[in-house]
């Protein structure tokens, strides 16, 4: 039995080059469902690599109770000494607290591929930048001086938007501010970012008190510690999240809205696909059969032949899929694109191709192939031999 | 017309193989109407904004700073500005942030005027019950559906910005004093998730930034005369610390759009796949059609059927094969359209791509048609009744 499979199988794969023009349907049609699934997945996992990577578990965010996203939060001079004196937060060798008091805003930049504005955000940052946030790294020029309107741009921002290479200079709100370097931090969100010193921000924004505040931490334990103590404060009015937490809730409704178009498109672009399947497995078993009939008559067994004939479409599926993933890779792994964020605010991330997401369209390509097999797989097992013998 | 008869035939000559091509033609023009038409929304997106004569007035450096309200003096003052309007962002939403309320703090008077071309209906009794109701706020009757309220219910919305003066709270409370319907189609997809209640109430109630607006919003007597009009109000706050920028109410809508970013790559990258592999998939269903048929061509050939009378029939094959699946798949598209106006809530999608579908599908029924009709020409009809292929 197992025998005559192999036979059946090694004989329908070695005769594919003479149906090459029916085989080749499926693979492309295939090829295609698997790049363009692939690489609408890979925006979305692209987003969410970058808004996940996006603080660590022993830093806490602090807004102003209800506000949601940063941008709309407002924080107290008075707020701000009462959360730097809060339990939990870590100190550095001075004894102060390690807490960036920050302010938030969006600026116009135009793009550079199209040139149109684009709201970027611009964010002030405390003395204490380096020590809460050790994971900004300057890669080119160095960093800004307080007091000054100095301003680093992180690497995401420089490469979408126009003049934020080192050395250039900014014209924002009826002054102009100089770019002194460009910064990483770890893939995350903050790379789509200007950072200055919060003080000069303020006084550029004419605003006296703060959006938010970030804190870190003595250990990530202390969280709960640190949360209960200002939460509980009569005085005080505020939202603490985790970092991590804070930026998943602010990409999931996009994550969410990219993985929905990504399998919807894919969804309908298979069941295109499955016709082509179809229609390729019956046209290759038309071709062959006075071949199959042959093999029949002479004692093959039907389950070898519709095996075989299930083979024969799964390896062609596996193909297209091979196909279709590489070329997502290759066309768009690494790509750094941009778009509007949770809240008014550009992010830029890169299109990420991971190997899950390969696997997943291969898992998708062979359910075409299956399903796409099964059919004409079933009518040649089933055909009558003389018939067939006849027919041909 | 007379072929008709044959064509069909022909067509449904192997019927599995058939139904199967004309399933995964319809399957591409499905997406191409939705596709397309998502693709043409984002493009030249009207996004609500009728009428070439509203101007938009947005702080210069970012659109999340405040312009001081006196502002609409000297606006008011440029010649040739019929009207000035001014609007804040509220941030609000109802019990859950996913619930989002489009909520304005609007100047009744001049929110109306300047909109008065766009058709918002509001009956009389509602319109006076709100001018004389403090804490009123009128409700787009889509959203009152949405949320089963009713007029004379109590509305609390959670401002994610704006602070109360007496409380410090974030929760505001108003009165639904009425409803309003939008009679333009565009604006009322915009406007499906709008409240509009008092600049009064709002700016004696908030905490901080009394005094300050949103944007500006302004209606030109001469549509023809908007740039220089922009032009003449950014002159007057240039320099200032808050500078401005003025452009055509449409233009600032497209310009955020766009800002999502090119979604019209994307689109099209994916529906060049589609029709890629689609061409691919018909084309060698057509030639293998031809292929067997070629000793009923020859006969057709004896009977007297010239080159040309062959040629059109197989290509006249492809066309009926491609315009009824076409026909088909952008039918169902247009069917589809409203879940996916669902989803992209905002984005206009009363354009329709649908008819420029069925100019693809007689360039793609002639692309995959050509090849094999042009064999079945020159097919020679004694090689061809001897079936030698």
């Amino acid at each position: 039995m197992f025998k005559q499979f192999l036979a059946v199988t090694l004989m329908s794969l070695q005769t594919l080059p003479q149906r090459i023009g029916a085989s080749s349907v499926i693979v492309i049609g295939i090829a295609g469902v698997v790049a363009v699934l692939v690489s609408v997945l890979a925006m979305g996992a692209g987003f969410r690599h970058t808004l996940a990577d996006s603080g660590r578990a022993d830093r806490a965010i602090i807004l102003r109770g209800g506000s949601d996203a940063e941008l709309n939060s407002n924080l107290t001079r008075n707020d701000i000494d009462t959360i730097a004196n809060a339990p939990g937060l870590a100190k550095d060798a001075d004894g102060k607290a390690l807490l960036s008091t920050e302010i938030i805003t969006v600026v116009n930049v135009p793009k550079i591929d199209t040139g149109l504005d684009s709201n970027v955000t611009l964010r002030g940052v405390g003395l204490q930048l380096r020590k809460v946030r050790p994971e900004l790294k300057i890669i080119d020029g160095k960093m800004f001086r307080p007091a000054v309107r100095e301003l680093i741009a992180g690497a995401g921002a420089a490469k979408q938007f126009r003049g934020l290479t080192t050395g250039s200079v900014l014209h924002l709100r009826n002054a102009d501010w100089t770019v002194t370097g460009v910064f990483t931090s770890n893939g995350d969100v903050h790379e789509s970012e200007l950072l200055a010193d919060v003080d000069t921000v303020g006084s550029s924004l004419e605003r006296s008190g703060y959006s938010s505040a970030v804190a870190l931490l003595s250990s990530a334990g202390d969280f709960d510690r640190f949360k209960d103590a200002l939460t509980t404060d009569p005085q005080l009015k505020v939202d603490v999240q985790r970092e991590p937490e804070y930026y998943a809730a602010q990409s999931k409704a996009l994550t969410k809205a990219i993985t929905v178009i990504g399998r919807t498109v894919a969804i309908i672009m298979a069941i295109g696909a499955m016709f082509g399947a179809l229609n390729s497995m019956y046209s290759a078993i038309d071709a062959r059969g006075l071949e199959i009939a042959t093999l029949r008559a002479i004692g093959f067994g039907a389950l070898p032949v519709l095996l075989s004939v299930m083979v024969e479409a799964l390896a062609l599926s596996l193909l297209g899929g091979i196909i279709g993933a590489s070329l997502a890779w290759l066309f768009f792994n690494g790509h750094s694109v941009s778009t509007l964020g949770g809240a008014f605010a550009q992010v830029v991330f890169q299109v990420t191709v991971t190997s899950a997401l390969i696997v997943q369209g291969l898992i998708w390509a062979c359910l075409i192939g299956l399903l796409g097999g099964i059919f004409p797989a079933l009518r040649l097992a089933r055909l009558p031999v003389a018939e067939a013998l006849r027919a041909a | 017309m007379k072929y008709l008869p044959l064509l069909w035939a022909t067509l449904w000559r192997k019927k599995a193989r058939t139904i199967f091509t004309l399933l995964s033609i319809v399957v591409a023009f499905l997406l191409y109407g939705v596709l397309g038409t998502v693709d043409y929304a984002f493009e030249n997106p009207s996004a609500g904004v009728t009428g070439a004569d509203k101007l938009i007035t947005t702080n210069k450096f970012s659109i999340t700073l405040q312009l001081p309200f006196s502002f609409t003096q000297q606006i008011r003052s440029v010649p040739g500005v019929a009207v000035v309007t001014w609007i804040t962002w509220f941030g609000a939403y109802y019990q859950e942030s996913k619930n989002f309320v489009f909520a304005l703090p609007i100047d009744t008077d001049t929110y109306f005027d300047l909109h008065k071309s766009d058709g918002f209906v509001v009956s009389d009794a509602q319109m006076t019950a709100f001018r004389n109701t403090r804490t009123g706020v009128l409700v787009n009757s889509a959203l009152m559906k949405k949320f089963g309220w009713k007029v004379g219910d109590k509305l609390p919305l959670h401002s994610t910005i704006w602070t109360q003066k007496s409380d410090g709270s974030l929760n505001w409370t108003f009165d639904i004093v009425g409803t309003f319907d939008v009679k333009d189609p565009t604006q009322a997809s915009q406007q499906s998730s709008t409240a509009l209640f008092h600049y009064e109430l709002f700016d004696e109630g908030r905490s901080f930034g009394k005094g300050e607006v949103g944007w500006f919003e302004e209606r030109v007597d001469d549509p023809s005369q908007s740039a220089a009009i922009a032009a003449k109000i950014d002159a007057l706050f240039a320099n200032s610390p808050n500078e401005t920028r003025t452009q055509p109410a449409k233009d600032f809508a497209i310009a955020f759009i766009k800002q999502i970013g090119d979604v019209g790559f994307v689109l099209r990258a994916i529906l060049a796949a589609v029709f890629f592999t689609l061409l691919f998939l018909t084309g060698n269903t057509m030639m293998q059609s031809v292929r067997e048929r070629i000793p009923e061509l020859a006969v057709l050939k004896t009977l007297g059927f010239t080159d040309g009378h062959v040629l059109a029939l197989v290509i006249g094959e492809s066309l009926l094969l491609c315009l009824i699946a076409a026909i088909v798949g952008l039918g169902l598209s247009f069917a589809m359209i409203p879940i996916v106006h669902q989803a992209l809530q905002g984005v206009d999608l009363s354009h329709g791509e649908q008819l420029s579908g069925l100019a693809v599908a007689v360039l793609l029924a002639l692309v995959v048609g050509l090849p094999p009709a042009i064999r079945a020409m020159r097919l020679n009809v004694v090689d061809a009744l001897m079936d030698k292929r």
